[in-house]
């Protein structure tokens, strides 16, 4: 009774191998990859990053005094699903009192550590806790947005300044804080760069943005294709938890677009830059610092070779004094993303003790006032908070490892 | 109005809006990609209408017996050395390899389809359990396979995997059509018409459509009820296990727990937009709904809107024909 059944099965898997031998016939070494095409721009990796000549450091002038109570803190993951992002940060901090303390035995600042898992909603405790102690002048934190926005009035009421080595959502400024600075460029500044990087640099002449549904990728779309212009060949919505994008890979390959920017994370951005590339798309795709992660690499395998992307923050692991003193701190690891974004923060608000500075009001007025430059970047906030001239960086996947390419979108 | 209200309020964007030129110009790679889903829904789509057909059972865990088929083909496929990435494998490798999938895809789902009658159906069967009692027991049996594979690899979906890069094949009004397209609507489309003629010639074929008609006058007249039962949910098992290999082929990342939810209510709902019973009618069912969901996601401009415009599209159709397009039961239906 099954011999039909199996007469028919292997009717189609001798139709079906016909089928994929005529292509192999077509494809020619379709089958084996030649990595990047060459008609595309390629950017080449760097080596290194400029330190501003005057960069301050955390040492000073080794002749600083202050009480022997004297604490920064930092708050923010040091457990949970994101614990990474905050041991990046944190070592980065944990360096820059290192280097201080050895450098003045008459300033002897302490360290403290407060754990947010970097949930919003377990936030608030910490810092309530935080913000009740009166040794502590400056914190570093909070490394997200969310908690950022659940935690900014506990400072404000309590006037103590705390400078954000990650948080990225631009309405962050909005809420009246005299007490928030951000220690990097927000998505509303990365958005015109990642334009910029696309029809500049990448020499991109349509470019197919599409975007996912989270806060995140609409807003960071939205600035992005302002900054497009008439390089903007078309928009393109997908889903959280999408997983089939012929539809808009289709639209894209009949726009013939040579560049796809992609707003979002990497859990959709991976599967979509493999079809896109599955389906013969030899342009670039770009994506923001949501995408940027191992995990893109891992998911995509070797369709990831297309892929740059964009953040504001700076490559910590080439700036080699940077680098080989926080491996000291780490136990060997290399810097992460936002390791000098950490380092930095603290080091602006050193420097404000060192000076002096040494109550919550005093230190606040310094760091509003604060006009130089530190190893990432110039620092100087608007009175919203805002950084001045914030860097965006870019970044492309090369050998399989995730390597910057310099500034962008100046 | 209140200020903090303003945000809320729609822009322009947010506004059903028909993108006719999009269509227009995305028409034939639309057409292409909605017929790759088409057959894929219609495969899985026979195994919902023949269980329909012999036992007037909506077999509503037939999309876990997909889901198995493609965790068969990943676990088959990764062990391979198959992954995101492209195989370095030269063609004939590539072809084995893919065939020894496609076989250990559809074991594996005709497996659980047999289990699935011993343990969930057939002791209801034997105490003469009402109609409603067989449906609840199918919605828990989905569950149940559904979160035992949850339990086992978790709520993160599995590695990609590349079978073969696709390779533009000709060229229709301007769109290619590339190898994988092709690979999966002709074997999909042999597999179908195999099943149809099975139904139609065979001997156990012309059993299924007699215990369709009337089971109790099938087993005077000398058919084993209970071997052509098991017999429909093997081959919808099996076909299952097909259209396993080519959802994997068709979407790398879609091996997930729950992956096979939507595709099982979208080849549920082919089934029954083409006459649910009938064979043909799942096939042209499963087509049809391809078809309208990517048609319609490229008209309204958004990927969310696939599944919307193709469940419109059957209340539509069954406003007019309640018992869709193709109407016939399996018991009729004569070749």
């Amino acid at each position: 009774m099954y011999r039909k059944k199996v007469l028919t099965s292997l009717a189609a898997a001798a139709t079906f191998s016909m089928l994929l031998s005529a292509c192999a016939n077509q494809a020619g070494p379709g089958t084996t990859e030649s990595s990047g095409s060459s008609s595309k721009v390629n950017v080449p990796a760097i080596s290194k990053v400029d330190v501003p000549a005057g960069a301050v450091k955390p040492a000073g002038d080794g002749k600083a005094t202050c009480p022997a109570t004297t604490t920064l803190a930092y708050a923010g993951a040091q457990t949970g699903p994101n614990a990474q992002l905050g041991v990046n940060i944190f070592n980065g901090i944990q360096l820059a009192i290192d280097q201080h303390n050895k450098a003045n035995p008459g300033c002897q600042v302490q360290f403290k550590k407060f754990d947010t898992e970097g949930d919003p909603n377990k936030a608030t405790g910490p810092v309530t806790q935080l913000v009740s102690e009166p040794d502590i002048l400056g914190v570093v934190g909070l490394p997200f947005s969310g908690e950022s926005k659940a935690t900014g009035n506990i400072f404000e009421q309590k006037g103590l300044v705390h400078i954000t080595p990650s948080a990225t959502n631009p309405g962050l400024t909005g809420n009246g804080w005299t007490t928030f600075f951000r220690g990097l460029g927000n998505d509303a500044v990365q958005g015109p760069a990642a334009a910029k990087f696309l029809t500049g640099k990448l020499g991109a002449k349509k470019v197919y943005l599409v975007q996912d549904d989270s806060d995140y990728g609409i807003g960071l779309a939205t600035s992005t294709s302002a900054g497009l212009g008439s390089a903007l060949a078309g928009t393109e919505k997908v889903t959280t938890g999408q997983k089939d994008f012929s539809a808009v890979i289709s639209k894209i390959m009949n726009a013939k677009a040579d560049a796809v920017f992609y707003s979002g994370y990497y859990a959709e951005g991976a599967p979509f830059d493999q079809q896109l590339v599955g389906k013969g798309f030899t342009g670039t795709f770009v994506a923001p610092d949501g995408v940027k992660d191992d995990q893109f690499i891992k998911q995509a395998g070797d369709a990831s070779n297309n892929a740059y992307f964009t953040c504001p923050c700076l490559p910590g692991e080439l700036i080699p004094e940077f680098a080989s003193a926080y491996k000291d701190v780490s136990k060997g690891a290399e810097p992460g993303t936002y390791s000098i974004e950490g380092y930095d923060a603290a080091t602006v608000l050193l420097s404000g003790i060192d000076a002096g500075k040494q109550n919550r009001a005093d230190l606040l007025a310094w760091v509003k006032a604060y006009d130089k430059d530190g190893l990432s970047k110039h620092y100087k906030w608007d009175a919203k908070g805002e950084l001045q001239a914030p860097t965006v960086y870019g970044y492309k996947v090369e050998n399989g490892k995730i390597v910057p390419v310099g500034p962008i979108g100046e | 109005m209140l200020p903090s209200l303003v945000p809320l309020l729609p822009t322009e964007n947010d506004w059903i809006t028909f993108d006719i030129p999009s269509l227009a110009e995305n028409f034939w790679s639309a057409t292409f990609d909605g017929l790759t889903f088409g057959a894929i829904y219609a495969l899985v789509a026979l195994g919902y209408t023949l269980v329909y057909g012999v036992l007037n059972l909506i077999n509503f865990a037939h999309s876990e017996v997909f889901i198995v088929g493609c965790y068969a083909v990943f676990f088959t496929l990764s062990s391979l050395g198959f992954g995101p990435s492209v195989p370095r494998l030269d063609i004939w490798a590539i072809i084995l390899n893919l065939l020894l999938a496609l076989v250990l895809a559809m074991v594996a789902s005709a497996v659980t389809a047999f289990l699935l009658e011993r343990i969930a159906y057939k002791p209801l069967r034997q105490r003469n359990a009402p109609r409603l009692v067989f449906l609840i027991t199918a919605i828990g049996a989905s569950f149940t396979i559904q979160y035992l594979i949850y339990l086992w690899r978790g709520p993160s979906p599995e590695l990609a995997l590349t079978m073969f890069r696709p390779t533009p094949i000709f060229d229709v009004f301007g769109t290619i059509i590339d190898s994988q397209q092709l690979v999966i609507i002709i074997a999909a489309v042999i597999m179908m018409v195999g099943t149809d003629r099975f139904i139609s010639k065979s001997r156990t074929g012309r059993g299924i459509r007699a215990v369709a008609q009337d089971p109790d006058t099938a087993t005077l007249m000398g058919v084993n009820k209970e071997r052509i039962i098991i017999t429909t949910f093997v081959i919808g098992g099996l076909l299952a296990g097909a259209a396993a290999l080519f959802y994997v082929m068709k979407i790398p990342s879609g091996v997930q727990y729950s992956g096979g939810f939507v595709l099982g209510i979208k080849a549920f709902a082919a089934a029954v937009l083409g006459g649910i019973g009938n064979v043909r009618g799942a096939l042209l069912g499963g087509l049809l709904l391809g078809l309208i969901g990517n048609y319609g996601q490229i008209l309204l401009g958004n990927s969310q809107w696939t599944d919307v415009v193709a469940f419109v599209v059957l209340v539509l159709v069954l406003l007019l024909r309640p018992e869709g397009i193709l109407g016939t039961s399996l018991g009729r239906s004569k070749a």
